[in-house]
């Protein structure tokens, strides 16, 4: 089996955490593993609670997987969060100087590795706060047994623009939270194969930008928006580079009219954008189809409704791009499946846009756009095939003794040859109204039902001939299976693998996946599912967007939705489980679990507590007098360790019934006993000062 | 490409207009085609580009290349056609409730950056096409159906938005002016940069506060005023307020500056339709290698 380990950096805005995630993703890349980040960021500049993970593999990841091997804290929080994910055989890094971790929080088997920073580095100068995390990554590489030199290399290139002290006292502290590490921890006992072939470490939001380049995007506009904006900045810094005007406009509206303003005009044009931006720019995505001008209209979702989550992942605007605009007219909607399939997809989508004169429609989220992982390089090449299109240069004989050069040639293929303006001869009205093949209105004073009816048909025709050109869904997996799994864009990987555990557990489970959103592949579609067992659409998103839209084009109604919308992504273990209960009857419970009622006890302590506490106990009880289960969080002060109260969570509601300083008494049923720790230990075992004999054990 | 002999008739559309007759839009359309012929200007080098209104037909009523966008689209469906092909002479066109109503954020922005643009506003100060309501430019107190006891609010100034947005060409005419609208027409076509040139253009059958006679009594030529200085912004910002018993037209401003175009880098190796496509695998290694 591939040796991976999944390393989580927890922090604050501002802790310098993704420098520290992007060397150690570089280390690993360089070494020849594949890496995936997934980081559950807060929309803030500083503060706020930020939780990086790295899942580090022999083998190609394209997800965050199930496991947790080790934690670098950063803060206080950090260790307070998550001390409790780390698996056994783990291990927790933290800077022992300014935190402690409470050894009840930490599982069985986990050890602590506290690092005395200020005596590690006292010989390196005085060191801004944010060196305890490289003292933490040095120490980090003893403990998953990666070579300290390649990275102290990533941070010689880091800061080799900083001068000679600024590298030195980098790398010093490198070397000492490592040398620290490797005297005072045993290492984890990882055994990796390092191919030590250097892969790129991207984003779906990089690979969306470099396919654009690569298939000859030469104008780029867009509107600030997260989490679009990355392809904004990295087409702003290669412009000249590149090639490509790249233009930020006032708002959404100007975005879209002048990617297809130059689309008019010649220039192969695209435009980025999240839901929001992508709601205002409909109007437009319509014209683009009427006028048959070539436009691609990438919209990284983020979860919705209106604001939403800026930092947060859903899949929740199929609805939208499907029904984008006013009107029926020709539109592609494709939806990448991975950061590679970023980069082909884009290049498929201007050609597409080029070939067929329409709007197509690019569809990725916050995790492909905005989530690191390594690719092949050989994965993607600068020599893709760039298609233009059929084009007029000049008036031809026929079309002189006819009034002239036809924009919207009616055509078996649906195809009009397009003319650039500024060619001699072949001007031309386009027009947002319908009209003749001359681009003459038969909208206004003289409209002409037939006309309408042949030109409307020649505009959708065009749909036959991008269907045609699509690679039709595929089954994977064993053709007979006791479950099949159906999925869209992002979701592919995270999909394949709990596929994969579940066949492994004894379920025999296929996938079948769709990139190619519009036109549908209705038949074939339909030919592969009548076929399975027993359907489960897997969607990032509340109403099963995806199933609706299956229904609508090919009449099959899967058997269950397995839906997730609380702004994280799936992991591969929580699809399984899902299926396991599907498979036995369980209906979901949307009780609020255990460990989301300490995430509302946060989020308490926070707004309302100043965070000088956090949720000790929980305990739950079936019966209250708000007419529904509860969770008891019995909130303890950060500092002292003195019982502050009591918070009420309501369980099948959510609704945060109160807080009580007095903790038991106001529940009938709530004896002080009848307290048991989220952990199974004893009553009062997590109150500070009755830890430390465990903590002595558990440190090494 | 010059052609020789260009005449106005060259420049006729394939229909002829649907305006209706008496409407200020005529003399517009009649000064664009004026203005074409007196610069020489081929028409397959002009792309024409509207939204939507009575005004915004206009594209389909003159031989060049046109879009007929969406309502208040025009100017960044020309800007985007603007920098795609630089060679282009790109002109917008439209109405008041286009421009300075659904459109006005792009009409702002436009000018901020100073693309070569002409942007041509039929101003009626009514909507027209939709039968009659206030526009953005609608005067205080006009009943009109949509303001039954009379416009409450204060008109769009868009001569003194242009002037401190930066638009670098600021123009006021009348349809009832040819001679002189065609002037600033040529004008503005020639001119590098933005210009903008709001045309008094009434509507013949949906405003009768705004009529011909209405501006005749009032408006007054500036190239007839002694010392006035349309290089001087504080005195064309004055002169851009002035709206009551006399009602300046012609040029208000006029100044040189680099265009958007001439500032944008990847424009510098000439018109972006005419520049290779893609990468060569050199350089896409060069990138990706920024990311290990």
């Amino acid at each position: 089996m591939a040796t991976e380990i999944t390393v989580g950096i927890a922090g604050a805005a501002g802790d310098g955490l993704d420098r520290t995630g992007d060397t150690l993703a570089r280390t690993a890349a360089r070494l020849g593993l594949h890496v995936y980040t997934y980081n559950s960021y807060q929309s803030l500049i500083r503060g706020g609670h930020t939780w990086l993970r790295l899942r580090l593999a022999e083998e190609k990841v394209d997800n965050h997987g199930d496991h947790l091997g080790v934690m670098v804290a950063l803060n206080q929080d950090g260790i307070e969060r998550h001390a409790r994910e780390v698996e056994a055989g783990g291990a927790i890094i933290f800077n022992g100087a300014r935190f402690h971790c409470d050894p009840v929080l930490v599982p069985r088997g986990v050890a602590l590795a506290p690092l005395p920073v200020p005596e590690l580095t006292a010989k390196l100068g005085k060191l801004l706060p944010v060196m305890q995390n490289t003292a933490a990554l040095g120490a980090l590489l003893h403990l998953v047994g990666f070579d300290l030199e390649v990275t102290a290399e990533i941070l010689y290139e880091t800061f080799k623009k900083k001068g000679p002290e600024i590298i030195d006292q980098n790398i010093g502290v490198l070397r000492a939270g490592y040398a620290y590490a490797a005297r005072t921890f045993p290492a984890l006992g990882l055994e990796w194969q390092f191919s030590r072939k250097r892969r790129p470490v991207v984003t779906g939001n990089l690979m969306m930008a470099l396919g654009a380049v690569a298939g000859g995007c030469k104008f780029y506009s867009a509107y600030p928006m997260s989490p679009a904006s990355f392809i904004l900045h990295w087409l702003a810094a290669h412009s000249e580079k590149c090639g490509v005007v790249v233009k930020q406009a006032e708002d959404e509206l100007a975005v879209v009219n002048l990617a297809i303003g130059a689309g008019h005009a010649g220039a192969r044009s695209m435009c980025a954008t999240s839901g929001g931006g992508f709601a205002l720019m409909t109007e437009a995505i319509g014209m683009a189809g009427m006028i048959e001008t070539p436009v691609v209209v990438v919209n990284v979702q983020r979860g919705g409704p209106s604001t939403g989550l800026p930092t947060k992942s859903e899949q929740g605007d199929l609805s939208q791009a499907v029904g984008a605009s006013q009107g029926d007219f020709p539109r592609v909607i494709i939806a990448p499946r991975d950061a590679t399939d970023c980069f082909h997809s884009t290049v498929e989508a201007l050609n597409l846009a080029e070939t067929f004169q329409l709007p197509v429609i690019l569809i990725s989220d916050l995790l492909l756009g905005e989530h690191r992982s390594t690719i092949d390089p050989e994965a993607i090449t600068g020599s893709v095939t760039i298609e233009r299109g059929e084009w007029v240069t000049a008036l031809s004989p026929d079309d002189a003794m006819n009034g002239g050069y036809k924009r919207y040639l009616l055509t078996p293929s649906g195809i009009s040859p397009r003319a650039r303006p500024g060619r001699a001869g072949l001007m031309h009205v386009s027009g947002t109204d319908d009209h003749d093949e001359h681009g003459i209105l038969i909208s206004d004073e003289h409209t002409n039902p037939a006309i309408r009816r042949k030109m409307h048909e020649k505009r959708m025709r065009k749909m036959d001939g991008v269907r045609a050109r699509l690679q039709p869904p595929m089954l994977e997996g064993p053709a007979q299976a006791e479950v099949t799994l159906l999925g869209w864009g992002s979701t592919w990987s995270v999909i394949h693998e709990a596929a994969a555990q579940l066949n492994a557990g004894g379920i025999a489970t296929n996938q079948l996946h769709f990139k190619y959103i519009h036109p549908f592949h209705a038949a074939e579609a339909r030919k592969i599912l009548d076929g399975c067992k027993r359907t489960v659409m897997v969607e990032n998103n509340f109403t099963g967007q995806f199933a609706r839209h299956l229904r609508a084009e090919s009449g099959f109604a899967v058997d269950h939705l397995l839906n997730r919308y609380d702004g994280e992504p799936f992991e591969p273990a929580y699809i399984a489980e899902r299926v396991r209960a599907l498979l036995e009857g369980r209906t979901p419970d949307l009780q609020v679990a255990e460990h989301e009622a300490r995430e509302m006890a946060y989020h308490h302590i926070r707004i309302h507590m100043h965070d000088k506490a956090r949720p000790a106990r929980l305990q739950p009880i079936a019966e209250s007098e708000y007419g529904e289960p509860l969770w008891l969080v019995e909130l303890i002060g950060r500092d002292d360790g003195r019982a502050e109260g009591m918070l009420l969570i309501g369980r099948h509601t959510g609704s945060m019934y109160g807080w009580h300083p007095e903790v038991p008494g106001v529940i009938r049923d709530a004896a002080p006993g009848a307290f048991e720790t989220s952990l199974g230990l004893p009553p009062g075992a997590d109150r500070p000062g009755t830890g430390s004999r465990a903590r002595d054990e558990r440190a090494h | 490409m010059a052609t020789a002999e260009l005449t106005l008739k060259d420049l006729d559309g394939p229909v002829d207009p649907d305006w209706c007759p008496g409407c200020g839009d005529f003399g517009v359309l009649k000064s664009i085609k004026e203005a074409l012929v007196e610069l020489h200007i081929p028409p397959h080098e002009v792309l024409i580009v509207s939204g939507i209104g009575c005004s915004s037909n206009l594209p389909g009523f003159i031989r060049a290349y046109g879009v007929h966008s969406l309502h208040g689209r025009a100017v960044p469906v020309a800007s985007g056609a603007a920098l795609a092909n630089h060679a282009l002479h790109v002109i917008a066109v439209g109405g008041d409730g286009d421009g300075y109503g659904i459109g006005i954020a792009h009409f702002i922005h436009a000018m901020r950056r100073n693309l070569n643009l002409t942007y041509i506003v039929m101003d009626n100060e009514i909507y027209g096409l939709t039968t009659g309501q206030a526009s953005p430019t609608t005067t205080e107190g006009h009943k009109t159906k949509s303001t039954p006891r009379g416009n409450v609010e204060k008109p769009v100034q868009p001569l003194a938005l242009a002037l401190a947005s930066g638009a670098t060409y600021v123009a006021r005419g009348f349809s009832g002016d040819q001679k002189q609208l065609t002037r600033l027409v040529v004008g503005a076509i020639a001119h590098q940069g933005f210009s903008l040139i709001d045309v008094f253009s009434p509507c013949v059958t949906f405003n009768k506060v705004n009529t011909y006679p209405f501006f005749k009594e009032r408006v007054y030529k500036l190239e007839d005023e002694k010392g006035y200085d349309a290089t001087d912004l504080m005195a064309a910002m004055g002169k851009s307020l002035e709206f009551g018993a006399r009602i300046p037209i012609g040029l208000l401003y006029r100044t040189e500056k680099p265009t958007y175009e001439d500032t944008e880098p990847v424009l510098s190796r000439g018109p972006l339709v005419d520049q290779p496509l893609g990468l060569d695998q050199g350089t896409l290694a060069e990138l990706l290698a920024e990311t290990m």
